[in-house]
């Protein structure tokens, strides 16, 4: 198959709302493609409708060559995701996580062993296996995270907003990761950020989101020179959608990402 | 491309058939909740204070004023049985909580983005729920033989009371998983939940036989679950105790209690995700 993800025509309004309007897009297999826009252009639910936790107002899309509505299950099981929110249960141990991750994708039970351990090994946690993920720093928790989305070795990988809540050294550590997880398993990452940063240093494709439509596409060095010479992509963004980065986002946007950002803390 | 070359094998090709998938997912799920309750014990720790309380103090001064006729047995011995079913409905009424905890953190999205189905996932909850309530069937049987209740101690007995505790709690934090997914809010649930357990409790045969009661609070007692849970009880636990229909009937009613609000819940469930 060409395109790990296809999107023609999506569209979820909510209410009053049309947080994605009639989107359409391409990632090839293998591709690191970011979704970039404020908090409130519709990124989070474009990722909700391609993993099957939200069925689309109108519109196609596929994952993986299955369809996301007609074909959720297959979907579902070509999947990996790591939610914006903490998906990790800081009430059990990292390998007690990892576990279920494995289970509830039926890998075998003496493989699922052998791919805990790599992939504790592989994250850094080898020496923190065994305790209580609600002692793990932020970091620490995505980097777990990433892992269980990635037990089952998917063949797209969501992250929705990978960073948020994280200091710049753990940023780096989890990009680092995920740079070399992909290398590992040439898997296609859908990522949402409203870091340009993370865009830039991770993306080889970067679609930029207002108001629920895609209003630039390309590589981040495309977009910066449409806009001009010596354009930094904070400069890319403002001139595509108008506002600041910081700008955007509602009560609820704010008091979740602070939440996750305290709970991650 | 020399990154290509070193493509892992995808996700495993050979999935086991559809019923034995759902037994594992809804294992996997319950497993995942009973661990927790190892690392951590203090929630069912504090949940046995509560029958305790009811058997120690309700119960002796209820027993001494003699103004519930039960029949052959003692007043103590009738309220036993009641006092379980009532501390394992009040523990199992407030697990919806834990789910609208989990939606809130995003641990309900790893689940529902898992190709576990829905129905397996809410099954596994629902049993998690039920076997928590062992632990209050453990402290009741304990503080029953201190203060000298006739109990049953044939393994059947003991089966059957240990199977009807399991279904009644696990349709009970089915129905409280339900309510979560309505109400959506842990504050809002937090209310409901309270306005639910006492009629629940009221209007069975927990604390006094249903034939004290007015007909039309009767009525709700007859489609009360806690009714054919204390009922069977009341003859699973206690010598000579009485049940007024045949425990195949309770042990049915329950069952298919369960079934029924797990096949609702399932619907409601990935609705709290989105």
């Amino acid at each position: 198959m060409a395109h790990a993800i296809e999107c023609s025509a999506l569209t979820r309004r909510f209410e009053t709302v049309t947080a994605v309007d009639s989107l359409s897009l391409e990632v090839p297999s293998g591709e690191m493609f970011g979704l970039l826009g404020p908090n409130g252009a519709g990124k989070t639910t474009t990722i909700k409708m391609l993993i099957t936790l939200l069925e689309p107002t109108s519109g196609h899309a596929t994952v993986a060559g299955h369809d996301i509505v007609r074909d959720a299950r297959a979907v579902r099981r070509s999947i990996g995701y790591v939610p914006q929110l903490l998906s990790s249960d800081g009430t059990l141990t990292a390998r007690e996580n990892l576990d279920i991750s494995g289970r509830l994708y039926h890998v075998p039970r003496g493989e699922r062993r052998d791919r805990i351990d790599e992939s504790l090994e592989f994250m850094g946690l080898s020496d923190v296996g065994d305790r209580l993920v609600r002692t793990f720093s932020g970091g620490m928790i995505r980097r777990l995270e990433i892992a269980q989305a990635m037990l089952h070795r998917p063949a797209v990988l969501f992250l929705d907003e990978p960073t948020v809540g994280l200091d710049p050294v753990a940023r780096r550590a989890v990009w680092e990761h995920v740079r070399r997880l992909r290398e590992r398993d040439a898997t296609t990452v859908m990522l949402t950020t409203h870091y340009m940063e993370e865009a830039a240093e991770l993306c080889e494709r970067v679609g930029i989101m207002h108001l629920g439509n895609l209003v630039a596409l390309g590589t981040p060095a495309d977009l910066e020179a449409q806009v001009g010479p010596g354009a930094t992509l904070d400069a890319v963004f403002t001139h595509f959608t108008g506002t600041g980065l910081e700008d955007g986002g509602s009560f609820r946007d704010v008091a979740r990402t602070r939440r996750t950002a305290r709970r991650l803390g | 491309m020399t990154s290509l070359e070193r493509v892992a094998p995808r996700a495993a090709s050979a999935e086991p058939a559809a019923p034995v998938r759902f037994l594992l997912d809804a294992w996997t799920v319950a497993q995942a909740e009973l661990r927790k309750l190892v690392h951590d014990p203090t929630e069912v720790a504090t949940r046995a204070v509560q029958p305790i309380l009811w058997l120690v103090v309700f119960g002796q001064v209820m027993a001494q004023s003699r103004v519930i006729a039960t029949g052959n047995l003692s007043y103590m011995d009738f309220l036993t049985p009641g006092v379980l079913a009532q501390s394992a409905l009040f523990s199992a009424i407030f697990f919806g909580i834990a789910v609208i905890w989990e939606r809130d953190l995003g641990v309900l999205h790893k689940y529902l983005v898992s190709p576990a189905s829905r129905a397996s996932l809410v099954a596994g909850k629902a049993l998690a729920g039920g076997l928590r309530a062992l632990v209050q069937t453990f402290v009741v049987y304990v503080v029953a033989v201190l203060i000298g209740i006739h109990l049953r101690w044939e393994a059947p007995a003991l089966a059957g009371a240990a199977l009807v505790v399991v279904l009644g709690a696990a349709g009970f934090a089915t129905f409280s998983l339900i309510v979560a997914c309505l109400v959506r809010t842990r504050e809002r649930f937090m209310g409901i939940g309270q306005i639910l357990t006492m009629p629940l409790f009221f209007a069975s045969s927990a604390i006094y036989p249903i034939s004290m009661m007015p007909a039309w609070l009767q009525v709700f007692a007859h489609l009360n679950p806690l009714t054919y849970q204390v009922d069977a009880l009341r003859a699973l636990m206690i010598q000579g105790g009485p049940s007024t229909y045949p425990i195949t009937l309770d042990i049915g009613v329950l069952a298919l209690t369960v079934v029924v609000l797990v096949a609702i819940a399932a619907r409601l469930y990935p609705r709290l995700a989105q």
